[in-house]
This record gives C-alpha cells, sequence and structure tokens, in this order.
C-alpha cells in the first residue's frame, strides 16, 4: 500500500543556545504510518517533538501537513493533534475524570460516560475520582494518555509513552497505537525503548 | 463529538481555574492576607491620630493594593506552565488570547475582587469617611482589573524563569504607576468632599486601553516564553 504523506518534516535545524541540536531532519509519515524517534537521551528527540507540534520553532526547514505548511494550517492541523508531553499536564488538585472533562474539553464535547469508559479501558477507573496528586507516575501517565485517546486527533505526538508504565499496561497501550494505526491514524513516537506493532508500519528514526 | 467553540471554551477554563482555587484556598488568600497586613499596620507605626490618617489613607491603600496585585500574579501562569497545561492550551487550535483573558478573569474573581469587598473595611479602619467608601471601591475595582491584565503580560513574559517574580514586579511596576497615581488622587479627593469622576475616568480609560492589549501582548509572550 503506498499512501501519500499526510505529515512532512523537510530538513528541520534546530540550535539551542551554542549547540545545533537538529541537524537536517527529514521525515514523512502517510495514514496508517508511525515513526519511532530514538536515539540516546539528551540527542533532541524532545525537541524533534516539540518543532513537529509547533512549540519550538526550527531555525531552518519546514513541517508540512496535508501539503500546507503547519503554521499556516494551523487550525486543521492542531484540530488534527494530541501531544503528550512528558509533563502530564494534569492538575494534582482535580480528579482524574476532571482533569480529562477540563483538557479534552477544550477542544471537543465530551461526556462522563466517554471518560469513565476510557478510564476503564486503560485500568484506571479507580482512580476517577481520585485527585491526580495522589497518584502514582504510571498512573498518571495512563490518565494522560486518556487525554490523547479522547481527543480522537488523527496524529499521536507523544513523548515516551512508555515511561513508567508496568508491562501489561505497555502492551495495552502498544494494542491502542496499533488500532490507531489500524484506522488510519499516524504517530510520532520518542522512546528509547524498541517498539513492535501488530499492525501498521513503523519507521525508524535514529537521531545522533 | 462536536468541537468546542472558543466561547465555551474560555467558559470550561474560568470553570476550571475556579474550581481549582476552591480546592486550593490557602494559596489565594496570601495576597488578601497581605493587603490586610500592611493596611492595619500603618495605624499602628503611625499614630492612630484620624485626621493623620486619613491624609495618608490613599496612598496606603493604593500601594498595598498594588503589591498584593504584584504577588498574586505570579501564581497566574506559573502552575499551568509547571505541569504543561499551558503549552496544551496553545496546542488546542482555541484563540490562546481569549483562553488567558478567561484565565485573567478567574484570577481577578480570586484575588482583585476580595480586595474590592474587604476594602471599605481597611479604608474605615484608616479613618476614611463612609461618604468615601463608594470611590474607594469603583477605584480598586478599576484598578485591580488593569492590574491583573497587566500581571498577566508579566507573569506571560517570566514563564520559566528563575526568581521570575521579582523581574514580574519590576516589569509591571512602571506600567502601573499612572494606575497608582490616579486612583490614590480619586480616594483623596473623595476624602476632602470633592467629585471624584475625573481620576475614575482616567481609570476606566486605562482599563480599557490594558483590556484591548493586554490579552494579545501576553498570548504572543506566551508562544515566545515556551520555546
Amino acid at each position: 500500500m503506498t499512501t501519500t504523506p499526510l505529515l512532512n518534516a523537510i530538513n528541520l535545524h534546530l540550535w539551542r543556545g551554542d549547540r545545533h541540536v537538529l541537524r537536517g531532519v527529514s521525515f514523512a509519515l502517510g495514514a496508517g504510518e508511525a515513526l519511532h524517534v530514538a536515539g540516546p537521551n539528551g540527542v533532541g528527540k524532545t525537541s524533534l517533538l516539540r518543532v513537529v507540534c509547533g512549540l519550538a520553532q526550527a531555525e531552518e526547514g519546514e513541517v508540512l501537513w496535508n501539503g500546507m505548511s503547519s503554521g499556516d494550517a494551523s487550525t486543521a492541523f492542531l484540530d488534527a493533534l494530541a501531544y503528550l508531553a512528558h509533563d502530564t499536564a494534569l492538575k494534582g488538585d482535580l480528579t482524574a475524570s476532571e482533569n480529562l472533562y477540563f483538557s479534552v474539553g477544550l477542544k471537543r464535547s465530551i461526556t462522563a460516560t466517554q471518560i469513565a469508559a476510557i478510564l476503564t479501558e486503560l485500568g484506571v477507573a479507580d482512580c476517577a475520582d481520585l485527585p491526580c496528586r495522589v497518584l502514582s507516575a504510571g498512573q498518571r501517565r495512563r490518565v494522560a494518555l486518556c487525554r490523547v485517546l479522547l481527543s480522537e486527533a488523527r496524529l499521536w505526538v507523544l513523548d515516551e509513552p512508555f515511561t513508567n508504565l508496568d508491562a501489561s499496561s505497555t502492551a495495552h497501550v502498544v494494542e491502542t497505537l496499533a488500532q490507531h494505526l489500524a484506522q488510519g491514524g499516524l504517530a510520532l513516537i520518542a522512546a528509547h525503548q524498541g517498539l513492535t506493532l501488530r499492525a501498521g508500519k513503523v519507521k525508524r528514526l535514529e537521531l545522533s | 463529538m462536536s468541537a468546542t467553540s472558543s466561547v465555551a471554551a474560555g467558559r470550561l477554563l474560568f470553570k476550571r481555574d475556579l474550581r481549582l482555587a476552591l480546592r486550593r484556598w490557602d494559596q489565594v488568600a496570601d495576597p488578601l492576607v497581605f493587603f490586610l497586613m500592611v493596611t492595619t499596620l500603618f495605624p499602628l507605626a503611625l499614630s492612630p491620630e484620624l485626621s493623620r490618617l486619613r491624609d495618608v489613607a490613599p496612598g496606603v491603600l493604593w500601594v498595598a493594593a498594588l503589591l498584593s496585585s504584584l504577588l498574586a500574579a505570579d501564581s497566574l501562569l506559573k502552575s499551568d506552565a509547571q505541569d504543561g497545561t499551558l503549552e496544551q492550551y496553545v496546542l488546542s487550535a482555541q484563540p490562546l488570547t481569549l483562553l488567558l483573558l478567561a484565565k485573567t478573569a478567574a484570577h481577578w474573581i480570586l484575588s482583585g475582587l476580595p480586595l474590592v469587598l474587604i476594602s471599605p473595611l481597611v479604608a474605615a479602619a484608616l479613618g476614611v469617611p463612609v461618604d468615601a467608601l463608594g470611590v474607594v471601591m469603583m477605584s480598586l475595582v478599576l484598578g485591580t482589573l488593569t492590574l491583573s491584565l497587566m500581571g498577566a503580560i508579566g507573569a506571560a513574559l517570566t514563564i520559566g524563569l528563575r526568581r521570575g517574580s521579582l523581574l514580574l514586579a519590576l516589569l509591571v511596576l512602571p506600567l502601573a504607576m499612572p494606575l497608582l497615581i490616579f486612583g490614590a488622587r480619586a480616594v483623596e479627593l473623595a476624602i476632602a468632599g470633592e467629585p471624584a469622576a475625573g481620576p475614575l475616568y482616567l481609570l476606566a480609560a486605562l482599563l480599557v486601553l490594558t483590556l484591548t492589549l493586554a490579552p494579545l501582548t501576553a498570548a504572543a509572550a506566551v508562544r515566545i516564553s515556551i520555546d
């Protein structure tokens, strides 16, 4: 199956002070494809993800979504994007379901039933009414993943999604990811461990 | 499944901030306690003579309100920036200007409004006559709203900086000088029993000016700061 690339990064260069972090990174990603960004710590995986999302501005190069510069197609691109950063973006004083209600609610309307269903699916149903500050790091990570799932975005940008997850949760996330790709979704994943998916095509980009 | 409208998103954020404040009321109370402390210390340090207190009352009220607002402004975006929520606002496809305006509105309800509500008590303790209390409150409504908006710019510019709170004060203080001058003048006129409409109109004009420019500036500053 040949697919026309939806997401295109062309020759990205990023400087952080005197450090040349991204040195001409290019990739293309079509429907049903995932890009696994690998490399040792501090090599610029997160920086690449932030540049793709538009949170950081690259000195050179551009990111195209559907053939249009992601800056120009801003609303269409952001509507299709869900970003899971290393920080989970959860409020410690709000419960897991409140967190999801308020964060997903900024993008699209959401009902309590949908939230409960997704929390059950990722095995954190019993955390629904607990303030997020008392959750473990792994539970917080899963709640944050719920946000990505609920956003129904086409493009998932996940920064180290498997950190702090136990084996069964990791397997579950991998499974969800495969489903997402099978439905024509795209994913950009920074992870230092290997990534094998049952469905979809995984490309690998080694940063050095 | 439908996309959230910008206004609904703003309202949602407003509601969320109020709910967060209810769970964390001790943090919200800090600036108010500061305001009360500063204003009640003056009668102790100066002589408790009413005529003398009445002379310094406008200055004391307004300097305390200004510093208390600066103290509060520090927390406006801090927690959102720390836990990554701010990045999600930027990526939410909603106008950042509107989201920040909603946040600032919630922030004013939590920091400015309590100050306005308690000001008659404080002013009375400083010997301000009852007839002048309306002007005191009115000037503080206009002033604290403007200060919250200015604080949003300062908070957005100092995201992620160490010792950002000090820098924030340095950035916002010069902008706030006209407020201090006109605010204190309005209270002074009211205490003297003269019409205070002039300075109040000027305060209102400053509010309109900041209301139109501050959210845009703050949004631009947030985009730069998170890079």
